[in-house]
């Protein structure tokens, strides 16, 4: 494959406008007991998709204990009240549906997607799973022990590696510091009891967005949820809000050996948060420095004009606190340099020079052209929903992305690049065979 | 994999289609199919749900049509399709449809190269037109060529040197077949790489990009009475090839079970092993595609069950089987052997479950989950045009047809519990398969080291 880009768009910039897809008109509904409900009626295919989530993320685990909203999450399925294990896994399956669930740092996101003719079934088990999972001490047992494994499995992957590393020293003091599903230490120390706590502290209907869409009526659809969760007890939960992570005061450069033919680069520091209201200044930004594919500035000097990487992106990460900004590479161990180089040059071009008139219409037109294409699939449709929820972004989000996009100035991104770059303060994760990729601290570091 | 693809689902009976010419429509899945006087056949799905479109296009030349000592041609090919044609210089492709609110990219099988823009249903003559001017004339610059034989290497670098279980999959299947070109890797080897010239690539292009030797699979928000003018306008003017015939290798019988090791630097042992198999052109081959989704279709299914649930040996495993390869390929199997857990005591679970099909029939149950999972998921692929279309060029270039997804679930339905104990003693013998083990050597003590500073 040629290329498939990662994450380079700003990772919540879902979408910009409903500009061509008319048919699109969720309704948005609040009940008894604190859900919010956004449906979407699409019946051109005999399936319904439902996207759960939960303001129960990793960003709420106790201090020393990192993984517990991972684990909760796990465990969702590992067995209800009523139904084993291995029951409920034959249930969901026989249907044919699919389950997932999983945490990120700010919620937790269950996933179901079932045929149409099963949707009151898939509610059933949805509902089970979500409201009575057992947490038997043998599940947590067993999917601890496979935690560990897979906490040892991914220290071969050097993305992975670059990435905690990167996060340990950009967001040092604030919880998006903390691994999502924990580390070697913290996982040990998870008990049932605190997935049993924090289940019920977090996972309630006043902390839950479900996007329904598919081939279901808005009126069976509230049917289903007021037959399934009508019942489900409300419970105001207080967490004191996390202070914004604070900005590096100085460079770190951090070089972790493994035996690889490549280096494994993550270049940045804090980003922004999605409520900033120069998101959108940024995502074009972005677009044009790293996010814009084979467009890009940075694939266009590594990769088209030095041959050096087969991917090299840059992103802005935006959560509900300021997340990541990073730019990240692989290239052969001994190149390591002169990517470093070639990146830091294009993140201070960026600052100190305005864009071109060609290079700013080119990204808006993407960014809103494109927008179609991240709203095709009930997928893709129900975790936008959920998401623009969750930032109070409002149904009228669907007609403000693209006119806050096309009123993007280049002055706007200049001032964004300038604001939300720091060239001189970074910090630079190398993962790689360190006696080949011989990084110079000086030159990587001084950016001069 | 493929078998995961093939989920797509019957097309409801409920959808026709109108045209104003003469095209197969088959029962169920609503395809408009058309060729056009050069050769290049069409397959066109009428899909309104969203007002995008996907334009793909697939060539019959994988890695399976290379040579020895040139692995890796197709792919390096697949990559140069990006640097310009006389009309559309370096790298003005992918500008031209980002600018249009488009995704492009590319992707190259054993069997097939296939190029796809994702896009604004109203763009749809913007794709055809890019597509139709890179199958003749490509520019082929040798510097580029120089310059992108690099990113290639890197990609292998990424995708494969650096991921120990992708490393012993590729030595795996150089054991497993030895006279067959699915020996090498569809990214090829280093010293093939190096030693390629454009001379070769040229050949190659000339020889394989030919529009009778393609197949252009549009799926999305268009109309074929207007979808039509448009492919003849951009494509009938390109003059029929001559494309060579479909490799005629055959991998000779295996007589004994065949095992590689593989010993690095890796935190878990892995294991993977396959058996030969037929692949659509055996009436077998729905019965190994149920068998497949009893075995490794969820947490319900034998392996996961037994392996990661009961016995806790395993954290992942699964089975795979690639029905619709243009050639016999393997029923794999694959597992993350979990920390201090014996290899040998993973690949003998994986063994007893193999064996415990072929002893007794799977139950009622079990057999009716695995028709309605692959029911299932026939309906859910098509919740992605992208899909739906991949699905129609992946049976149609492998030489299975298109029509082949159209009774896919019917067929499916007909298979009983005693085809899957026969195809499991069939085809899951000792004899046929080989299996691959990356053992993690032991490893240098950690030496991560930071150095901090200001500048």
């Amino acid at each position: 494959m040629r290329r498939l880009l990662t994450a380079a768009l700003l990772a919540l910039c879902i979408a910009p406008a409903f500009s061509h897809a008319a048919d699109i008109k969720p309704i948005r509904v609040v009940t008894d007991n604190g859900m919010t409900l956004l449906i979407q009626d699409q019946p051109s295919l005999p399936i319904v998709t439902v996207n759960v989530l939960i303001k129960a993320g990793a960003v709420l685990d106790p201090d020393a204990k990192a993984g517990v909203a991972y684990m909760t999450a796990g465990m969702l399925d590992e067995g209800t009240k009523t139904r084993s294990a291995t029951r409920l896994a034959q249930e969901i399956e026989f249907l044919g549906a699919e389950f997932a669930a999983k945490a990120t740092n700010d919620f937790t996101t269950a996933t179901l997607r079932v045929l149409q003719k099963d949707a009151d079934r898939g509610f059933t088990l949805l509902a089970d799973i979500l409201r009575n999972p057992a947490f038997s001490e043998k599940e947590v047992v067993r999917l601890r022990s496979e935690l560990q494994g897979e906490l040892q499995g991914e220290k071969d992957d050097p993305g992975t590696v670059a990435g905690k590393a990167f996060d340990e020293i950009v967001f040092k003091g604030h919880p998006y510091q903390r691994p999502i599903n924990g580390d070697d230490k913290t996982v040990a120390k998870v008990t049932r009891q605190d997935i049993v706590a924090f289940h019920d502290r977090f996972y309630r209907p006043n902390r839950t967005i479900v996007a329904i869409v598919g081939d279901i009526r808005e009126s069976e659809a509230l049917a289903l949820v007021k037959k399934h969760f009508g019942s489900w007890a409300k419970k105001e939960t207080v967490v004191p809000p996390a202070p914004a992570p604070e900005p590096l005061h100085k460079s770190v450069l951090k070089l972790i050996d493994k035996d690889l033919t490549q280096a494994t680069v993550a270049l940045g520091h804090i980003g922004i948060d999605r409520k900033n209201p120069d998101f959108y200044a940024v995502s074009v930004m972005n677009y044009i420095l790293g996010g814009g594919g084979f467009s890009s500035r940075l694939v266009n000097r590594i990769r088209d004009e030095q041959g050096l990487a087969y991917d090299v992106d840059s992103a802005f990460e935006a959560h509900v606190m300021p997340g990541r900004f990073t730019v990240t590479l692989q290239t052969r161990n001994a190149a390591a340099n002169q990517a470093i180089a070639a990146a830091l040059a294009e993140i201070k071009r960026i600052r100190t020079e305005p864009v071109s008139e060609q290079e700013l219409a080119d990204a808006k037109a993407y960014l809103i052209g494109s927008f179609p294409l991240r709203l095709d699939t009930t997928g893709k449709l129900a975790g936008l929903l959920a998401v623009v929820e969750l930032h109070s972004l409002g149904l009228s989000y669907f007609d403000d992305y693209p006119k806050a996009i096309a009123a993007v100035t280049k002055e706007d991104i200049l001032r964004a690049a300038q604001t939300y770059i720091n060239p001189d303060l970074y910090a630079l994760v190398v993962v790689a065979k360190q006696s080949e990729a011989k990084i110079d601290a000086s030159a990587v570091l001084g950016a001069k | 994999m493929l078998t995961r693809l093939l989920a797509l689902a019957i097309i409801a009976a409920f959808i026709v289609a109108v045209h104003d010419v003469r095209p197969a429509v088959a029962g169920r899945l609503p395809v408009q199919e058309f060729t056009l006087a050069n050769g290049l056949k069409v397959l066109l799905v009428e899909e309104p749900k969203a007002p995008v479109v996907t334009v793909q296009i697939w060539y019959k030349v994988g890695s399976r049509n290379e040579v020895m000592g040139r692995a890796g041609l197709s792919h390096m090919l697949e990559h140069m399709m990006f640097k310009g044609t006389p009309k559309y210089g370096k790298g003005e492709f992918s500008k031209l449809i980002k600018k249009n609110g488009g995704n492009d990219n590319a992707f190259t099988s054993q069997d097939y190269t296939a190029y796809f823009e994702n896009l604004a249903a109203d763009k749809l003559a913007l794709a055809l037109e890019l597509e139709a001017d890179r199958l003749q004339g490509l520019l082929l610059d040798d510097k580029e060529f120089q310059l992108e034989r690099e990113v290639v290497k890197e990609e292998r670098r990424l995708r494969i040197e650096d991921v120990p279980p992708a490393y012993l999959v590729e030595q795996m299947y150089a054991q497993a077949f030895m006279t067959h070109p699915y020996h090498w890797p569809i990214i090829g080897w280093f010293n093939d790489l190096d030693a390629m010239n454009r001379q070769d690539l040229k050949a190659y292009y000339e020889k394989h990009y030919a529009p009778n030797n393609a197949t252009l699979v549009i799926v999305g928000d268009v109309k074929a009475e207007t979808a039509l003018p448009l492919i003849r306008k951009y494509f009938e003017g390109l003059p029929m090839g001559s494309p060579p015939p479909p490799p005629s290798v055959v991998e000779p019988e295996q007589k004994g079970e065949r095992r590689i090791m593989v010993k690095r630097e890796a935190q878990l042992p892995f294991i993977y092993f396959g058996y030969k198999v037929p692949n659509f052109k055996s009436p077998d081959v729905r019965a190994l595609a149920v068998l497949e989704t009893i075995l490794s279709a969820g947490k319900s299914a034998r392996l996961f069950d037994a392996l990661v649930y009961r016995k806790k040996l395993a954290l992942q495993v699964g089975a795979g089987y690639n029905e619709l390869a243009a050639s016999p390929e393997l029923f794999t199997f694959y597992a993350v052997v979990k920390p201090d857990v014996k290899i040998a005591d993973v690949e003998k679970a994986v063994l007893v479950e193999i064996e415990r099909l072929k002893k007794e029939p799977p139950s009622d149950m079990e057999l009716q989950k695995a028709k309605n999972q692959v029911e299932a998921r026939y309906l859910f692929e098509q919740d992605s045009i992208f899909r739906q279309a991949m699905l129609l060029g992946t049976a149609e270039t492998a030489g299975a047809g298109w029509q082949y997804i159209a009774d896919y679930v019917d067929k499916v339905r007909a298979v009983t519990k005693e085809d899957i104990q026969r195809v499991a003693r069939t085809y899951l013998n000792e004899d046929t398969r080989t299996i691959g083990i990356l053992i993690p050597a032991a490893q240098k003590p950690p030496s991560g080291q930071a150095a901090g500073g200001a500048q």
